[in-house]
Protein backbone atom coordinates (compact mmCIF):
# COMPACT_ATOMS: atom_id res chain seq x y z
CA UNK A 1 0.00 0.00 0.00
CA UNK A 2 1.16 3.50 -0.59
CA UNK A 3 3.04 5.48 1.62
CA UNK A 4 1.73 8.68 1.80
CA UNK A 5 2.88 10.26 4.98
CA UNK A 6 5.91 11.55 4.77
CA UNK A 7 8.23 11.13 7.99
CA UNK A 8 9.49 8.06 9.31
CA UNK A 9 11.86 8.75 12.47
CA UNK A 10 15.62 7.39 11.48
CA UNK A 11 17.61 5.36 13.85
CA UNK A 12 20.75 6.79 13.02
CA UNK A 13 23.65 8.40 15.41
CA UNK A 14 21.58 12.02 14.69
CA UNK A 15 19.06 11.13 16.60
CA UNK A 16 21.33 10.19 19.08
CA UNK A 17 23.31 13.16 19.39
CA UNK A 18 20.24 15.57 19.13
CA UNK A 19 18.85 14.20 22.30
CA UNK A 20 22.77 13.93 24.01
CA UNK A 21 22.19 15.54 27.50
CA UNK A 22 24.51 18.91 27.65
CA UNK A 23 27.79 17.58 26.70
CA UNK A 24 27.80 16.29 22.94
CA UNK A 25 31.67 16.14 23.34
CA UNK A 26 31.54 12.22 23.16
CA UNK A 27 30.51 10.26 20.65
CA UNK A 28 27.72 7.93 21.52
CA UNK A 29 28.49 4.76 22.99
CA UNK A 30 29.24 1.55 20.84
CA UNK A 31 26.37 -0.68 20.50
CA UNK A 32 24.35 -3.36 18.43
CA UNK A 33 20.17 -3.34 18.74
CA UNK A 34 18.02 -6.26 17.52
CA UNK A 35 13.97 -5.63 17.80
CA UNK A 36 11.52 -7.29 17.11
CA UNK A 37 8.00 -5.21 16.94
CA UNK A 38 4.78 -6.40 16.04
CA UNK A 39 1.18 -3.94 15.66
CA UNK A 40 -2.27 -4.96 15.60
CA UNK A 41 -5.46 -3.18 15.72
CA UNK A 42 -8.17 -1.86 13.56
CA UNK A 43 -7.91 -4.73 11.03
CA UNK A 44 -4.39 -4.36 10.26
CA UNK A 45 -1.04 -6.25 11.77
CA UNK A 46 2.41 -4.86 11.23
CA UNK A 47 5.70 -7.20 12.25
CA UNK A 48 9.24 -7.19 11.63
CA UNK A 49 12.79 -6.98 12.45
CA UNK A 50 14.62 -3.54 13.32
CA UNK A 51 18.60 -3.99 13.67
CA UNK A 52 20.75 -0.96 14.75
CA UNK A 53 24.22 -0.84 15.22
CA UNK A 54 27.07 1.56 15.74
CA UNK A 55 30.59 1.46 15.40
CA UNK A 56 33.29 3.88 16.66
CA UNK A 57 36.03 5.01 13.89
CA UNK A 58 39.08 6.24 15.54
CA UNK A 59 38.42 8.67 18.61
CA UNK A 60 36.28 11.11 16.80
CA UNK A 61 34.37 9.39 14.19
CA UNK A 62 31.34 6.86 14.11
CA UNK A 63 29.41 5.31 11.94
CA UNK A 64 25.55 3.52 12.06
CA UNK A 65 23.25 1.31 10.45
CA UNK A 66 19.96 0.58 10.91
CA UNK A 67 18.02 -2.32 8.85
CA UNK A 68 13.61 -2.34 8.93
CA UNK A 69 11.09 -4.61 8.02
CA UNK A 70 7.32 -3.98 8.25
CA UNK A 71 5.70 -6.80 7.02
CA UNK A 72 1.58 -5.78 6.42
CA UNK A 73 -1.02 -7.36 6.45
CA UNK A 74 -4.48 -5.28 6.25
CA UNK A 75 -7.81 -5.38 6.35
CA UNK A 76 -8.67 -1.90 7.81
CA UNK A 77 -11.62 0.05 8.35
CA UNK A 78 -10.62 1.80 4.90
CA UNK A 79 -9.84 -1.22 2.90
CA UNK A 80 -13.15 -3.04 3.83
CA UNK A 81 -15.02 -0.32 3.46
CA UNK A 82 -13.94 -0.01 -0.65
CA UNK A 83 -11.07 -2.38 -1.02
CA UNK A 84 -9.97 -5.86 -0.94
CA UNK A 85 -7.36 -7.12 2.00
CA UNK A 86 -3.87 -6.92 1.17
CA UNK A 87 -0.21 -7.69 2.12
CA UNK A 88 2.99 -6.32 1.61
CA UNK A 89 6.40 -5.33 3.45
CA UNK A 90 8.72 -2.25 3.35
CA UNK A 91 11.83 -2.37 4.03
CA UNK A 92 14.09 0.25 5.21
CA UNK A 93 18.02 0.50 5.15
CA UNK A 94 19.98 3.75 6.83
CA UNK A 95 23.81 4.37 7.19
CA UNK A 96 25.35 7.40 8.98
CA UNK A 97 28.28 8.85 9.55
CA UNK A 98 28.97 11.32 12.61
CA UNK A 99 32.06 13.08 13.15
CA UNK A 100 33.40 15.26 16.20
CA UNK A 101 35.39 18.28 16.43
CA UNK A 102 36.27 19.56 19.91
CA UNK A 103 32.41 20.22 21.40
CA UNK A 104 31.12 20.22 17.92
CA UNK A 105 29.64 16.97 16.37
CA UNK A 106 28.37 16.70 12.39
CA UNK A 107 26.40 13.80 11.59
CA UNK A 108 25.08 12.90 7.83
CA UNK A 109 23.17 10.21 6.57
CA UNK A 110 21.23 8.42 4.41
CA UNK A 111 17.67 6.32 4.08
CA UNK A 112 16.30 4.11 2.09
CA UNK A 113 12.57 2.85 1.98
CA UNK A 114 10.99 1.01 -0.41
CA UNK A 115 7.55 -1.21 -0.48
CA UNK A 116 5.90 -2.60 -4.19
CA UNK A 117 4.65 0.72 -4.78
CA UNK A 118 6.44 3.62 -2.69
CA UNK A 119 10.05 4.52 -3.17
CA UNK A 120 11.57 7.03 -0.47
CA UNK A 121 15.10 8.32 -0.08
CA UNK A 122 16.16 10.87 2.08
CA UNK A 123 19.52 12.47 2.54
CA UNK A 124 20.37 14.36 6.38
CA UNK A 125 23.22 16.52 7.54
CA UNK A 126 22.76 17.60 11.78
CA UNK A 127 25.06 19.40 13.45
CA UNK A 128 25.24 19.55 17.37
CA UNK A 129 26.79 22.33 19.38
CA UNK A 130 28.05 22.20 23.31
CA UNK A 131 28.19 25.58 25.03
CA UNK A 132 28.27 27.07 28.24
CA UNK A 133 30.48 24.79 30.27
CA UNK A 134 28.38 21.91 28.68
CA UNK A 135 25.01 23.66 30.25
CA UNK A 136 23.28 24.13 26.94
CA UNK A 137 23.71 22.27 23.76
CA UNK A 138 22.19 23.48 20.60
CA UNK A 139 21.46 21.50 17.06
CA UNK A 140 20.37 22.37 13.81
CA UNK A 141 19.16 19.66 11.23
CA UNK A 142 18.14 19.98 7.29
CA UNK A 143 17.24 16.77 5.61
CA UNK A 144 15.80 16.05 2.02
CA UNK A 145 13.62 13.51 0.63
CA UNK A 146 13.11 12.38 -2.61
CA UNK A 147 10.07 9.79 -2.80
CA UNK A 148 8.07 8.09 -6.14
CA UNK A 149 4.70 6.80 -5.60
CA UNK A 150 3.54 4.39 -7.57
CA UNK A 151 0.51 2.25 -7.93
CA UNK A 152 -0.09 -1.48 -7.85
CA UNK A 153 -1.85 -2.97 -11.04
CA UNK A 154 -1.05 0.32 -12.41
CA UNK A 155 2.11 0.27 -13.68
CA UNK A 156 2.27 3.68 -16.32
CA UNK A 157 1.34 5.32 -12.41
CA UNK A 158 3.90 7.37 -11.23
CA UNK A 159 4.11 10.46 -9.17
CA UNK A 160 7.00 11.72 -7.23
CA UNK A 161 6.86 14.04 -3.82
CA UNK A 162 10.07 16.14 -2.45
CA UNK A 163 10.53 17.08 0.99
CA UNK A 164 12.38 19.13 3.31
CA UNK A 165 12.77 19.16 6.86
CA UNK A 166 14.49 22.00 9.08
CA UNK A 167 14.69 21.05 12.60
CA UNK A 168 16.46 23.31 15.72
CA UNK A 169 17.10 21.88 18.88
CA UNK A 170 18.36 23.09 22.49
CA UNK A 171 19.34 21.28 25.29
CA UNK A 172 19.69 22.93 28.59
CA UNK A 173 20.48 21.78 32.28
CA UNK A 174 18.35 23.68 34.68
CA UNK A 175 19.77 22.24 37.28
CA UNK A 176 21.42 19.38 39.17
CA UNK A 177 18.25 17.21 38.91
CA UNK A 178 16.67 18.66 35.69
CA UNK A 179 17.38 19.11 31.92
CA UNK A 180 15.36 20.52 29.44
CA UNK A 181 14.88 19.65 25.35
CA UNK A 182 13.23 21.85 23.32
CA UNK A 183 12.97 21.06 19.57
CA UNK A 184 11.57 22.72 16.59
CA UNK A 185 10.68 21.41 13.20
CA UNK A 186 9.60 22.78 10.35
CA UNK A 187 8.22 19.98 7.43
CA UNK A 188 7.22 20.86 4.00
CA UNK A 189 6.51 18.36 0.93
CA UNK A 190 5.69 19.49 -2.58
CA UNK A 191 4.17 16.77 -5.26
CA UNK A 192 1.76 14.05 -4.77
CA UNK A 193 0.45 13.95 -1.10
CA UNK A 194 -2.62 11.89 -1.62
CA UNK A 195 -3.06 7.82 -1.82
CA UNK A 196 -3.74 7.10 -4.99
CA UNK A 197 -5.95 3.72 -3.64
CA UNK A 198 -8.34 5.67 -1.07
CA UNK A 199 -11.31 7.46 -1.88
CA UNK A 200 -13.79 9.76 -0.28
CA UNK A 201 -17.50 9.07 -0.41
CA UNK A 202 -20.29 11.91 -1.00
CA UNK A 203 -24.46 11.20 -0.80
CA UNK A 204 -25.74 10.22 -3.86
CA UNK A 205 -29.23 9.46 -3.61
CA UNK A 206 -29.19 7.05 -6.37
CA UNK A 207 -27.22 4.62 -5.48
CA UNK A 208 -28.46 1.38 -3.07
CA UNK A 209 -26.81 2.65 0.18
CA UNK A 210 -27.72 6.63 -0.62
CA UNK A 211 -23.82 7.59 -0.94
CA UNK A 212 -20.91 6.84 -3.18
CA UNK A 213 -17.64 7.08 -3.98
CA UNK A 214 -15.00 8.87 -5.75
CA UNK A 215 -10.68 9.60 -5.28
CA UNK A 216 -9.57 11.59 -2.98
CA UNK A 217 -7.92 15.11 -4.18
CA UNK A 218 -5.07 16.75 -1.86
CA UNK A 219 -3.32 20.12 -2.52
CA UNK A 220 0.33 20.15 -3.35
CA UNK A 221 1.93 21.12 -0.93
CA UNK A 222 1.99 20.44 2.92
CA UNK A 223 3.97 22.71 5.02
CA UNK A 224 3.90 21.97 9.33
CA UNK A 225 5.16 23.34 12.12
CA UNK A 226 6.24 21.12 15.52
CA UNK A 227 7.32 22.38 18.54
CA UNK A 228 8.34 19.96 21.28
CA UNK A 229 9.22 20.80 24.90
CA UNK A 230 10.55 17.81 27.15
CA UNK A 231 11.47 17.60 30.67
CA UNK A 232 13.50 15.41 32.28
CA UNK A 233 13.86 15.26 36.64
CA UNK A 234 15.97 12.59 38.77
CA UNK A 235 13.95 12.40 41.61
CA UNK A 236 15.80 11.96 44.94
CA UNK A 237 15.41 7.61 45.50
CA UNK A 238 17.11 6.82 41.83
CA UNK A 239 13.95 7.37 39.73
CA UNK A 240 13.84 9.11 36.36
CA UNK A 241 10.02 11.34 35.46
CA UNK A 242 9.48 12.60 32.01
CA UNK A 243 7.07 14.85 30.55
CA UNK A 244 6.52 16.34 27.32
CA UNK A 245 4.21 18.31 25.48
CA UNK A 246 3.92 19.54 21.31
CA UNK A 247 1.79 21.43 19.49
CA UNK A 248 1.65 21.46 15.64
CA UNK A 249 0.00 23.26 13.13
CA UNK A 250 0.18 23.10 9.38
CA UNK A 251 -0.95 24.32 6.60
CA UNK A 252 -4.07 21.98 5.96
CA UNK A 253 -5.42 23.43 9.13
CA UNK A 254 -4.89 20.58 11.09
CA UNK A 255 -3.69 22.17 14.73
CA UNK A 256 -2.80 19.02 17.27
CA UNK A 257 -1.52 18.53 20.92
CA UNK A 258 0.68 15.40 22.32
CA UNK A 259 0.90 14.97 26.06
CA UNK A 260 3.47 11.96 27.58
CA UNK A 261 4.48 10.93 30.70
CA UNK A 262 7.10 8.45 31.48
CA UNK A 263 8.49 6.99 35.15
CA UNK A 264 11.65 5.32 34.99
CA UNK A 265 12.34 2.69 38.08
CA UNK A 266 15.61 0.83 38.50
CA UNK A 267 14.75 -2.11 40.59
CA UNK A 268 17.63 -3.70 42.04
CA UNK A 269 20.53 -3.81 40.25
CA UNK A 270 19.74 -5.94 36.77
CA UNK A 271 15.97 -4.87 36.55
CA UNK A 272 14.27 -1.45 35.17
CA UNK A 273 10.78 -0.94 35.00
CA UNK A 274 9.11 1.53 32.49
CA UNK A 275 5.60 3.42 32.51
CA UNK A 276 4.40 5.73 30.11
CA UNK A 277 1.54 7.49 28.88
CA UNK A 278 0.69 9.31 25.61
CA UNK A 279 -2.28 11.62 24.88
CA UNK A 280 -3.28 12.96 21.22
CA UNK A 281 -5.91 15.31 20.38
CA UNK A 282 -6.02 16.60 16.63
CA UNK A 283 -8.46 19.06 14.54
CA UNK A 284 -9.41 18.08 11.45
CA UNK A 285 -8.00 19.26 7.96
CA UNK A 286 -10.13 21.95 6.06
CA UNK A 287 -10.67 19.98 3.65
CA UNK A 288 -11.70 16.88 5.41
CA UNK A 289 -15.50 15.25 5.55
CA UNK A 290 -16.56 11.92 6.62
CA UNK A 291 -19.33 12.92 4.02
CA UNK A 292 -19.64 14.97 1.17
CA UNK A 293 -22.94 16.63 -0.09
CA UNK A 294 -22.39 15.79 -3.67
CA UNK A 295 -19.49 14.28 -6.21
CA UNK A 296 -16.80 16.84 -6.70
CA UNK A 297 -18.04 19.33 -3.55
CA UNK A 298 -14.93 21.45 -3.69
CA UNK A 299 -11.26 21.42 -4.98
CA UNK A 300 -9.57 19.24 -2.30
CA UNK A 301 -11.59 15.92 -0.79
CA UNK A 302 -10.13 14.29 1.92
CA UNK A 303 -11.73 10.96 3.78
CA UNK A 304 -8.81 9.44 5.47
CA UNK A 305 -8.91 9.42 9.05
CA UNK A 306 -5.74 10.09 9.77
CA UNK A 307 -7.15 14.15 8.95
CA UNK A 308 -10.21 13.88 10.63
CA UNK A 309 -10.78 15.03 14.43
CA UNK A 310 -10.09 12.23 16.95
CA UNK A 311 -7.88 11.73 19.85
CA UNK A 312 -5.52 8.57 20.89
CA UNK A 313 -4.22 7.52 24.09
CA UNK A 314 -1.16 4.65 24.90
CA UNK A 315 -0.48 3.34 28.03
CA UNK A 316 2.63 1.37 27.94
CA UNK A 317 5.20 -0.56 30.29
CA UNK A 318 8.52 -1.90 29.20
CA UNK A 319 10.71 -4.17 31.56
CA UNK A 320 14.09 -4.69 31.10
CA UNK A 321 17.20 -6.62 32.48
CA UNK A 322 20.75 -6.55 32.75
CA UNK A 323 22.25 -9.12 31.88
CA UNK A 324 25.83 -8.68 31.48
CA UNK A 325 28.53 -10.74 32.90
CA UNK A 326 31.99 -9.75 34.70
CA UNK A 327 33.71 -12.94 32.41
CA UNK A 328 32.60 -10.74 29.47
CA UNK A 329 35.55 -8.91 28.28
CA UNK A 330 34.46 -7.42 24.97
CA UNK A 331 30.84 -6.99 26.38
CA UNK A 332 30.39 -3.72 28.83
CA UNK A 333 26.29 -4.38 29.25
CA UNK A 334 23.39 -6.14 27.94
CA UNK A 335 19.96 -6.15 28.26
CA UNK A 336 17.08 -7.82 27.48
CA UNK A 337 13.66 -5.78 26.88
CA UNK A 338 10.27 -6.06 26.07
CA UNK A 339 7.70 -3.49 25.67
CA UNK A 340 4.08 -3.60 25.48
CA UNK A 341 1.42 -0.39 24.68
CA UNK A 342 -2.08 -0.79 24.44
CA UNK A 343 -3.37 2.43 21.94
CA UNK A 344 -7.00 3.30 21.78
CA UNK A 345 -7.98 5.71 19.01
CA UNK A 346 -11.47 7.63 18.94
CA UNK A 347 -12.58 8.98 15.74
CA UNK A 348 -15.68 12.42 16.53
CA UNK A 349 -15.92 12.22 12.28
CA UNK A 350 -14.83 9.46 10.81
CA UNK A 351 -18.06 6.87 10.48
CA UNK A 352 -17.92 3.38 10.61
CA UNK A 353 -19.84 2.58 7.20
CA UNK A 354 -19.00 -1.36 7.85
CA UNK A 355 -22.18 -0.73 10.98
CA UNK A 356 -24.61 0.51 8.36
CA UNK A 357 -27.37 3.39 8.87
CA UNK A 358 -28.49 6.15 7.43
CA UNK A 359 -25.92 7.83 5.05
CA UNK A 360 -24.06 10.27 8.03
CA UNK A 361 -26.00 8.33 11.01
CA UNK A 362 -23.71 5.38 11.39
CA UNK A 363 -21.41 4.65 14.86
CA UNK A 364 -18.49 6.54 14.70
CA UNK A 365 -15.40 4.67 14.74
CA UNK A 366 -12.84 3.89 17.04
CA UNK A 367 -10.86 1.07 17.80
CA UNK A 368 -7.69 -0.01 20.04
CA UNK A 369 -4.45 -1.65 18.87
CA UNK A 370 -2.17 -3.27 20.66
CA UNK A 371 1.87 -2.96 20.46
CA UNK A 372 4.37 -5.24 21.55
CA UNK A 373 8.56 -4.98 21.16
CA UNK A 374 11.02 -7.62 22.03
CA UNK A 375 15.09 -6.36 21.89
CA UNK A 376 18.52 -7.15 22.81
CA UNK A 377 20.92 -4.53 23.44
CA UNK A 378 24.50 -4.49 23.61
CA UNK A 379 26.88 -2.25 24.43
CA UNK A 380 30.32 -2.81 23.70
CA UNK B 1 19.85 57.43 15.99
CA UNK B 2 18.42 54.51 14.13
CA UNK B 3 17.95 51.19 15.57
CA UNK B 4 20.72 49.86 14.06
CA UNK B 5 22.84 51.86 16.49
CA UNK B 6 21.27 50.41 19.45
CA UNK B 7 20.74 46.86 17.91
CA UNK B 8 24.24 45.94 17.11
CA UNK B 9 26.17 46.70 20.30
CA UNK B 10 23.59 44.89 21.99
CA UNK B 11 23.85 41.64 19.97
CA UNK B 12 27.97 42.22 20.86
CA UNK B 13 27.26 42.69 24.40
CA UNK B 14 24.80 39.67 24.15
CA UNK B 15 27.28 37.60 22.45
CA UNK B 16 30.35 38.92 24.61
CA UNK B 17 28.38 38.24 27.69
CA UNK B 18 27.45 34.84 27.11
CA UNK B 19 31.40 33.76 26.18
CA UNK B 20 31.40 34.37 30.03
CA UNK B 21 28.60 32.61 30.95
CA UNK B 22 29.41 30.59 34.42
CA UNK B 23 27.62 27.08 34.40
CA UNK B 24 25.71 27.54 37.61
CA UNK B 25 25.46 23.10 37.49
CA UNK B 26 29.64 22.47 38.37
CA UNK B 27 30.61 19.18 36.90
CA UNK B 28 30.89 17.88 40.03
CA UNK B 29 27.45 18.49 40.65
CA UNK B 30 26.16 16.39 37.52
CA UNK B 31 26.19 12.51 38.69
CA UNK B 32 22.87 12.36 38.28
CA UNK B 33 22.26 14.74 34.78
CA UNK B 34 24.96 11.51 34.06
CA UNK B 35 23.38 8.54 35.24
CA UNK B 36 22.21 6.78 32.48
CA UNK B 37 18.31 6.60 33.52
CA UNK B 38 18.13 10.30 32.50
CA UNK B 39 19.64 9.76 28.66
CA UNK B 40 17.11 11.32 26.92
CA UNK B 41 16.86 8.08 24.51
CA UNK B 42 18.05 5.33 26.19
CA UNK B 43 16.21 2.96 23.39
CA UNK B 44 17.16 4.35 20.31
CA UNK B 45 15.93 1.17 18.48
CA UNK B 46 12.56 1.12 20.58
CA UNK B 47 11.84 4.35 20.25
CA UNK B 48 12.19 5.48 16.93
CA UNK B 49 9.91 2.42 16.13
CA UNK B 50 7.36 3.69 18.69
CA UNK B 51 7.50 6.99 17.06
CA UNK B 52 6.58 5.45 13.89
CA UNK B 53 3.47 4.09 15.21
CA UNK B 54 2.38 7.28 16.14
CA UNK B 55 3.31 8.84 13.06
CA UNK B 56 1.58 6.52 11.03
CA UNK B 57 -1.96 6.95 12.83
CA UNK B 58 -1.83 10.69 13.19
CA UNK B 59 -1.99 13.84 11.48
CA UNK B 60 1.08 15.41 13.64
CA UNK B 61 4.90 14.98 12.52
CA UNK B 62 7.98 16.57 13.58
CA UNK B 63 10.38 18.00 16.41
CA UNK B 64 10.39 14.29 17.60
CA UNK B 65 14.06 13.87 16.43
CA UNK B 66 13.64 11.83 13.42
CA UNK B 67 14.26 12.08 9.29
CA UNK B 68 12.16 11.58 6.76
CA UNK B 69 11.27 8.39 4.67
CA UNK B 70 8.33 5.68 3.81
CA UNK B 71 5.68 5.14 6.11
CA UNK B 72 3.98 1.34 5.21
CA UNK B 73 0.75 3.32 6.56
CA UNK B 74 -2.73 2.53 5.34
Amino acid sequence: MAAIKSTWPLIAVGLLLEHLPAGADVLPDQRVDALYHSYSGGGVTVSGPSVLVLKHIGQNADVSGNYYVDTVSSASIDVVSTASPYSEQRTQGNISFGYLHDKTTFNMGYTNSTESDYKANTANFDMTQSLFGDMTTVSMGYSRGWDTVGKNGQPSFSASLDRQNYTLGLSQVLSKDLLIDTSYELVTDQGFLNNPYRTVRYLDPGSGKGYSYEPERYPKTHTSNALAVTARYYLPYRARLQGEYRYYTDTWGIKAHTMALGYLQPLHDKWSLDVNYWYYTQGKADFYSDLFPYQNAQNYLARDKELSSFNSQSFGMGLSYDFTRTNWKAINKSTLNVAYNHMLFSYQDFRDVTQGGAPGQEPLYSFSADVVQLYLSVWF
Amino acid sequence: MSLHNYLLPALCLTLVGCGHIEPWVKPYERAHLADPIMSADPNPVSSAYLNHVHEAREGARGADGGHGGGCGCN
